[in-house]
């Protein structure tokens, strides 16, 4: 029996077309998935992100926990920041890509993939340590993403969040602050998935669909409309975020996905650090890599890549892009490929498709403004 | 090419005759499934095809279907607009969105193909699913 988001009536009402997506019925689109893209890349969306999985850690060791169990340094956070990270096995590879918001000593916050939720909890009673309490806040809380150029502009015009307008105004960047908003708590972060501004926002379900049609309706002057799931994936692979499933699996490990940036190899301990030591000395066996195809035909996931004669790799995103007007992909192949090789080649259903490789990200958006 | 006056496959390609020239296309419900329609590769005229032999290819945005030919006979006539404009299909999958013509060998073949009635009755029993 899939689950729905507290706005799954708000979306049908808006002729959402409904598919089930990690356990949860989720519009994957509205007017179009190009449209939709593209009202993100130059006005604003909105986006019902409240499959995504809550994971509260609280107690005396709550930090030390999460610095423990995800790769990024959780313990250099400041209150009040953000970062980006993924959870490793302790074969170095990625259980799941995530958020760790860090409240205060003893409280943080991670947010993970739906399709992780489960795994993610079992994973961390697995491991746990210290004086800490995990908790699945997941089901009581609703996340809206509020995404494009002018995301800002929209909280001015609510109501909902008149008290809290300059603190959303000077936001920085992987920063958030919690409020309290006609008696509801509520959680709003600088971030995003999409490589424009935007903002998160988290509030108690039962207060989702109010602030989801008062964003709507007060957002019509910037031409605020929902979006799917179809373009919040065309809109996170063109600035070449991960996506689990994709990038990003159990088989590979965040130093072949291009995420050796969030790998923290100096902290002391954290599961997977021993096998991720090991394989930065002797060289990750693949690296991610951006092509861009000839012709039309769209490379999909799985689609095997060969360069010199051989297959190097496999695409692992590929869509065509709307804002570059190209079928592009993202792969994973043998690191022993040259950055500046040519000859590659991408097989699209049985036909051998000449590709070059590009540098990633494909796109860079308005996401530092 | 009215609906109603289609003839349908179960992969949801819309047949309309006209005399022993079958002119081809999908149906509304496959192009709203697809979505953005961002290339189409069609057959050349001339080709000899076999009924529910692929012979084209629809790429959308998120993802690509292949065209079957709900016919046997040879193509006479491929849209080009399509193949210019793939947006054209989302827009009006019924008139101008059509995609080929086959001179049709044996028109029999049109027999085991939906009605616009069971076809209609065939979706309904997929969106049960």
């Amino acid at each position: 029996m899939a689950l729905k988001t507290p706005l799954y009536d708000a979306h049908v009402e808006r002729g959402g077309r409904i598919v089930e997506f990690a356990g949860f019925l989720m519009p994957v689109s509205f007017e179009g998935i190009v449209a939709e893209h593209e009202r993100v890349r130059t006005k604003v969306g909105l986006f019902d992100v409240s499959h995504m999985g809550e994971i509260e850690i609280t107690g005396p060791d709550a930090v030390a926990f999460a610095d423990y169990a995800v790769t990024n340094n959780v313990a250099d956070l400041e209150h009040n920041q953000i970062c980006y990270t993924v959870c490793c096995n302790e074969r170095g590879t990625v259980l799941d890509d995530l958020l760790v918001y860090r409240f205060s000593d003893e409280s943080v916050l991670l947010v993970v993939n739906a399709v992780n939720t489960g795994k993610i909890l079992g994973h961390l009673q697995s491991i746990r340590r210290g004086d800490i309490e995990i908790r699945d806040l997941t089901a009581g809380i609703a996340q809206i993403a509020v995404q494009g150029p002018a995301s800002r502009d929209l909280f001015a015009l609510c109501p909902t969040f008149a008290s809290v307008a300059a603190q959303v105004r000077n936001l920085p960047y992987y920063r958030f602050f919690t409020a309290r908003l006609d008696g509801d708590e509520v959680i709003i972060s600088r971030t995003g998935y999409t490589g424009e501004l935007g903002f998160e926002v988290y509030l108690p379900a039962a207060r989702a669909r109010a602030v989801w049609d008062e964003m709507l309706e007060r957002g019509k002057t910037h031409s605020a409309a929902p979006i799917g799931l179809g373009a919040r994936d065309t809109l996170r692979f063109e600035p070449s975020y991960c996506l689990y499933g994709h990038e990003l699996d159990e088989q590979t490990s965040p130093l072949e996905a291009g995420l050796s940036w969030v790998v923290k190899l100096k902290k002391d301990e954290f599961v997977g650090r021993a096998a991720l030591v090991a394989e930065k000395e002797r060289g990750p066996a693949r690296r991610l890599i951006g092509l861009s195809a000839e012709g039309k035909r769209v490379p999909r996931q799985g689609c095997a890549v060969s360069a010199g004669g051989r297959t190097v790799g496999a695409v692992t995103s590929g869509t065509f892009s709307p804002t570059l007007k190209a079928p592009l992909a993202m792969a994973l192949v043998e690191s022993s490929v040259p950055k500046d090789s040519e000859g590659i080649t991408i097989d699209v259903r049985g036909t051998a498709v000449p590709a070059k490789q590009v540098p990633l990200p494909f796109y860079k958006g308005t996401v530092n403004d | 090419m009215v609906p109603e006056e289609c003839m349908y496959t179960k992969e949801h390609e819309w047949v309309y005759r006209e005399g022993d020239v079958a002119v081809i296309g999908i149906s509304e419900y496959a192009s709203t499934e697809l979505g953005d329609i961002v290339y189409i590769e069609l057959p050349e005229a001339g080709n000899t095809v076999q009924q529910m032999d692929p012979i084209g290819t629809i790429e959308a945005v998120k993802t690509v279907a292949e065209l079957f030919s709900p016919v046997s006979g040879e193509v006479v006539e491929i849209n080009q607009s399509i193949v210019d404009h793939p947006e054209i299909v989302n827009r009006d999958p019924h008139d101008e969105g059509w995609f080929i013509k086959v001179k049709m060998s044996d028109a029999s073949e049109l027999d085991v193909l939906f009605s616009h009635d069971e076809y209609e009755e065939y979706l309904g029993e997929q969106e049960d699913d």
